[in-house]
């Protein structure tokens, strides 16, 4: 275990090296230092987390070094593993080393190769410093991190402004989240001392035992900055547009890692939640409030990343909802199935959208089956475990989170039903995207080039994607049991049932509605209040133009009119005024020396009457 | 009256100096003409070691002599580097007027 540190060293390592050689590497060169540095983390990961799992203790911390000291505020750079840490960083690791493998393939043709690895070993690196960190602020500077990698990746394709655009929207959004955040720090610090998080918590439970108002005012900042991160209502409008980014980029990071960092964050300060039931609604209201809107939105989109954008934020929600209703071992267990069948599906869509010259619309799809095999069944499975069909990985990480949902004391079935609709609705765009892209007529003659790099990712996460299901859930469960609310298997057998029956239903109205003619789609899609409820899902039940007119076009009036900036003014008289005495100095500057001998002796003549008088 | 060296009262030797110190400045502020310029600059230097000599000699004490030698040997120091610089302005402007060398306006 004491190898801990080497896990975020080698993606480090393979971003000062690409950023130091300047692109002047060979390609060959680029790729395997690029994806080795994350395999080997991934190796080094599973060293470390077989010992930690054979060993006793239930956390291993390992100081480096300190950080900053000042007066008691000390800082230290430690990192801090633990069960949570390690499925996190399994997940960091394996499925990001797939999918640089993956990119490997995928980028092979554009340009920037190196700078595009540069930027996505950065984002391991500060997303293993995210998770890895023993103290608050340690987590912070990963947090940034991330961020700031999630921008440059965004804005990858660089020329155009649109991506630039989507970058800036992604980055300015989630900062919004990010004030929370360190508010939510600011607030603990003052109130518990300290910024490491088992002090933190230690803190929490001695100083409101019975929870407070500040207890909950902390926990709900710390939720701020949660759901501006991982994209939740009501911030979520940057992750659909931040799809621009290259799709590795959107596997990575918008799919499997850094969007589930909200979730993270909630259960590693679990127990500042537990004291607190405020809180906590509100963890179970903004996730299956994202969860029912995002899956809505999602079956009317016809971009096949945005499908899956506004899928991630529907299933990030039932993290959040899981989270809420007591579920942290199930929300966990979702993170991670969820990384691998997400990663699945966008790496194959990826695929597809290359064989198609980067075609994203799914109407000008179809009928690729066929021709693209591989991607086809990487697809079937990842829908298949999206959907939580039965057998598959997310079967069982969303029945867990539905059944604990149900037995909860307060509100259990209301939040059960609407996160059940969700479900069915999730099965459904599930069906429209599969049925759209591969089946019906063909439309665009795909050329597949994909080698070994690329389909071996895909191979590997599909058997993920299913057998991920039954990589100890019960494993996990006890792991968090001990902390979190024990979830049992007293079922009520109707619910159970329901739970099971209803992705099954959504895949049956869907392939009635998308595959055959009995019933005609178009008749709802096209009567007046379809199109006007369509039109209203299209564009995410129009945050976006709210935010537009609330804030957007108001601060771009408040630029356009203080164009020139008042403030500024002030300033400009400064100069002002040194520009006159200036001006005024420069005209004794003549070049005579008898002036200047002139200007000496009165100088002194001044100078020698002044004494006089005084 | 409290004398100087050789029953010169000092006041007088003050007023001497400063008679002959301002002569020196009117001839710097008058003269074009750079020797001038350096003799009235002498002119200033002398009147300074003047006071010097007279208050040593005031005091009883070798310190204004001292001094004296001191303002000989900077004198002597200041023509040498200035002379240089009138053969210069002479050779450049072909003239010994002050005004001439007046581009470096700051």
């Amino acid at each position: 275990m004491n190898l801990l540190w080497l896990i975020a060293t080698f993606p480090l390592a393979g971003f000062l090296i690409l950023c130091a050689t300047e692109g002047k590497l060979p390609k060959v060169a680029t790729a395997c230092i690029g994806a080795g540095s994350v395999g080997l983390s991934a190796i080094v990961a599973a060293v470390v987390g077989w010992e930690f799992v054979t060993s006793d203790s239930t956390s291993y911390s390992q100081v480096l070094w300190t950080w900053m000291v000042v007066g008691d505020f000390n800082v230290s750079i430690s990192l801090y593993l633990d069960y949570l840490a390690l499925v996190m960083v399994g997940v960091i690791t394996g499925v990001g080393f797939l999918i640089h493998l993956y990119a490997t393939g995928y980028m092979w043709d554009e340009e920037g190769y190196s700078r595009f690895f540069a930027y996505m070993n950065l984002f391991v690196f500060a997303m293993l410093l995210l998770v890895l960190g023993d103290s608050l602020l340690l987590l912070f500077l990963g947090w940034e991190g991330v961020g700031l990698c999630s921008y440059l990746l965004i804005g990858f394709f660089h020329t155009d402004p649109a991506n630039g655009y989507a970058a800036r929207k992604a980055f300015v959004v989630t900062r919004v989240g990010d004030t929370a955040l360190i508010l939510g720090l600011f607030l603990l610090f003052r109130e518990v001392g300290t910024l490491d998080i088992q002090q933190s918590l230690d803190g929490a439970r001695s100083v409101w035992p019975d929870g407070s108002v500040m207890n909950t005012a902390i926990a709900l900042l710390l939720l701020g900055g949660a759901i501006g991160k991982s994209a939740q209502v009501p911030l979520q409008t940057w992750l659909p547009d931040a799809m621009a980014g290259p799709t590795p980029v959107s596997a990575l990071i918008h799919a499997a890692t850094m969007v589930t960092a909200g979730v993270y964050l909630i259960a590693r300060m679990q127990d500042l939640y537990l004291l607190s039931e405020t809180a906590t609604l509100c963890v179970a209201v903004v996730g299956l409030v994202t969860l029912f809107i995002a899956s809505f939105t999602a079956l009317v989109q016809s971009d096949i990343k945005r499908v899956l954008a506004f899928s991630t934020m529907s299933q990030i929600g039932y993290m959040f909802f899981a989270l809420g209703v007591g579920a942290w071992s199930a929300a966990i267990f979702h993170l991670m199935t969820h990384a691998f069948f997400k990663a699945l599906l966008f790496l194959a869509s990826g695929s597809v959208i290359l064989a198609l010259h980067h075609e994203q619309d799914m109407h000008k799809m179809g009928g690729l089956w066929r021709k693209l095999p591989i991607p086809f069944w990487s697809m079937v499975i990842g829908s298949a475990a999206l959907a939580a069909l039965p057998f598959t990985s997310g079967f069982v990480s969303k029945d867990a989170i539905l059944l604990t949902a149900a037995h909860s004391e307060t509100l259990g079935m209301t939040f059960w039903s609407v996160a059940v609709a969700a479900a069915f609705m999730t099965s459904l765009y599930t069906m429209r995207m599969m049925y759209l892209t591969f089946f019906g007529e063909t439309k665009m003659e795909p050329h597949d080039k994909s080698k070994a790099n690329m389909w071996l990712p895909l191979l590997v996460l599909s058997v993920l994607s299913i057998g991920g299901g039954w990589l100890g859930f019960t494993v996990l469960q006890t792991l968090f049991g001990d902390k979190g609310v024990h979830f049992e298997l007293h079922l009520k057998e109707l619910v159970a049932i329901a739970t099971m029956c209803v992705p099954l239903l959504g895949v049956l109205v869907g392939y009635i509605l998308f595959a055959t003619k009995v019933f005609d789609r178009r008749k709802i899609s096209d009567s007046a209040l379809g199109e006007a409820v369509g039109r209203f899902w299209f564009v995410g039940w129009g945050f976006d133009k709210v935010y537009d007119t609330l804030i957007v076009n108001p601060f771009r009036w408040l630029a356009r009119v203080n164009k020139s900036d008042a403030v500024d003014y002030l300033f400009r008289f400064t100069t002002l005024v040194a520009r006159i005495f200036h001006n005024l100095l420069t005209v004794s500057q003549n070049g005579r020396l008898r002036w200047y001998a002139l200007t000496m002796f009165s100088g002194l003549l001044f100078v020698l009457i002044v004494v006089a008088l005084i | 009256m409290m004398d100087a060296a050789g029953g010169i009262p000092l006041e007088h030797v003050i007023w001497f100096a400063i008679t002959l110190f301002l002569i020196g400045v009117v001839g710097i502020l008058i003269r074009r003409n750079v020797i001038f310029i350096l003799l009235s600059l002498e002119l200033m230097m002398n009147a300074a070691a003047v006071v010097f000599i007279a208050a040593g000699a005031f005091h009883c004490q070798a310190d204004g002599q001292v001094m004296f030698m001191f303002i000989l040997a900077l004198a002597a120091a200041e023509v040498a580097v200035a002379l240089g610089l009138v053969v210069q302005l002479a050779r450049r402007f072909k003239t010994l007027d002050i005004d001439a060398a007046s581009e470096m306006t700051g």
